[in-house]
């Protein structure tokens, strides 16, 4: 990590406790998809901010574009067409995707890279790319299916919340963009609270399930949305209903891990033991002169067969 | 394979020189597979990976030592697979393991070129080469990263990790046995044993081999010590 930094709150792959001394307010990011008009300028923005450019792709007949995050693209608009049958209308469900930065990340618990990936002491959970070996272990652990190998330098990118100019007091260039003021970004708390005021008006004009999606299953994030159906995310380009690190990684990194190291040691700390130990299985002088007798009556044998 | 009646000792051809290559190959495969693996598996063993370089080179370089162990290893499995189909006498075998942990084996059958432990060593390795084959290919990112979905890559893993804790148990009990049975090591090294090892743990195997031939290669026959001494 080139610079001196004092505020993690983790480390991947790391049995100490990160230097944390400096403190700063636990941040978010807030996305209003009912204010979102999908016009893209937050992808474009975080292109351009990152220095990032995308392939030139193809039109499969959706506004996606790409279609998936990719190492270079960090942030996505997904599109979906639902018809609302209560209502009758046919909704726009407009979802910017990417990283979520959880309380709880699951790319950190799986990677294997001691610093590869960090989560700073307000919230942004990021990507150290000269400590990343490109192993793919972070996409396994991701509930969110974000981050993305590239197959050219092998590392993992994904969203850094823009933590280089969070650093220095600015918000994050896709926030910045925004036209609409759909993205905002404070400290957690005046999220959550501006969240509530956007809820209640949401609610007074008829969507009265809407909501603010901070998943508990990751212990919240640092990305929200407040979303006009909040009983059903899966509606946003399934967006999960409550995400959380795979049983199966929990499994793999925390049981396992420590069953393992200890089965493969206890096996060859007894091995070592009784090998010191036990009798030796030694040859005895009457095995190789019975040997010899042995041999010659089979030898006998084998000359009358 | 022969028996050879040489100047200080009688011994008895065991191992090709096409198989003994082909086991350290195997071997030392195997040991970087578990040197590797094991920096990817625990924080504490990530240093491991300076030993390939970096981590990235150590994740590089993993799945294609597993490819090198996977062929070496079906050769080595063609070459063997003949003297390891189970026998009633393994069975019986393997119900005494206490005698031979102890260094009683004089109350064993007799047996023949592998014992009821060697054969479950065998095919415990065939099983677990295979397992780790198959998940490992679910989990190289590299090239199989998107052929298998996410969660099936996350069985994977977690597959993965269970049989290299399981073929890590089967190897140390291998070496294990190979150093305390002494005079075994001679026959991946010389590839041949001498007549009293073979005669106390693989009797039958040592009839056999002696009722095809021995081969005296003393410059000088023994001298009659009596004329009790059993003639020529």
């Amino acid at each position: 990590m080139g610079l001196q930094s004092q505020d993690f709150a983790r480390i991947s792959a790391t049995n100490f406790r990160p230097p944390d001394v400096r403190h700063d307010f636990e941040v978010a990011k807030l996305i209003d998809v009912s204010k979102c008009i999908g016009c893209k300028a937050c992808q474009a923005a975080c292109l351009e901010w990152n220095n990032l450019r995308e392939e030139i792709g193809i039109n499969r007949g959706v506004y996606d574009n790409p279609h998936d995050l990719t190492p270079n693209t960090w942030t996505l608009m997904r599109f979906t067409e639902w018809e609302n049958q209560e209502s009758g209308n046919l909704e726009w469900l407009i979802r910017k995707d990417g990283c979520m930065h959880c309380a709880d990340p699951g790319c950190l618990k799986a990677c294997p890279s001691p610093g590869a990936i960090v989560q700073y002491n307000n919230g942004i959970v990021d990507f150290v790319s000269e400590h990343c070996i490109g192993c793919g272990y972070c996409v396994k652990g991701c509930p969110f299916n974000i981050p993305r190998i590239s197959q050219a330098d092998h590392k993992a990118y994904k969203c850094t919340l823009c933590s280089d100019r969070v650093s220095v007091g600015q918000a994050p260039a896709c926030a910045k963009a925004c036209p609409t003021g759909a993205i905002v970004f404070g400290t957690k708390q005046a999220m959550l609270d501006h969240a509530q005021g956007r809820i209640t008006d949401l609610k007074s004009r008829g969507f009265k399930n809407a909501g603010i999606y901070d998943p508990p299953g990751v212990g919240g994030t640092h990305v929200m949305y407040v979303l006009h159906h909040a009983d059903r995310p899966q509606l946003y380009a399934n967006l999960p209903e409550n995400p959380r690190i795979s049983q199966v990684v929990e499994l793999w990194k925390g049981l396992t891990k420590y069953a393992g190291m200890a089965a493969v040691g206890f096996a060859a700390a007894f091995a070592f033991v009784h090998a010191t130990i036990a009798r030796r299985n030694d040859v005895s002088r009457a095995e190789d002169r019975e040997a010899e007798h042995l041999i010659d009556e089979e030898a006998e044998r084998g000359r009358q067969a | 394979m022969v028996v050879r009646r040489e100047e200080e000792r009688t011994t008895v051809d065991r191992y090709s020189g096409r198989v003994r290559v082909n086991h350290w190959v195997t071997a030392i495969s195997l040991i970087l597979l578990a040197i590797s693996g094991a920096a990817l598996f625990h924080p504490s063993l990530f240093f491991l990976s300076s030993l390939f370089g970096s981590g990235s080179n150590t994740r590089m370089l993993h799945p294609w030592i597993g490819v090198v162990l996977l062929a070496s290893f079906a050769i080595l499995f063609i070459q063997m697979v003949r003297h390891n189909f189970w026998t009633k006498a393994d069975t019986h075998w393997m119900r005494h393991i206490g005698d031979v942990m102890s260094g009683h084996e004089e109350n064993l059958p007799e047996v023949g070129k592998y014992n009821g432990g060697q054969k479950i060593i065998f095919w415990l390795m065939t099983l677990l080469i295979l397992v780790l084959f198959a998940t490992g290919i679910v989990i190289w990112y590299e090239y199989f990263g998107t052929t298998f979905t996410i969660e099936q890559q996350r069985f994977g893993h977690i597959l993965h990790a269970l049989a290299a804790i399981a073929m890590l148990l089967v190897v140390i009990v291998h070496i294990y046995a190979a150093f305390y049975v002494r005079g075994t090591l001679n026959a991946m090294t010389e590839g041949k044993v001498t007549g009293g090892w073979a005669f106390r743990h693989h009797r039958l195997w040592l009839r056999r081999e002696a009722r095809k031939g021995v081969i005296d290669e003393r410059q000088v026959p023994p001298r009659r010590l009596g004329p009790n001494a059993p003639a020529e």
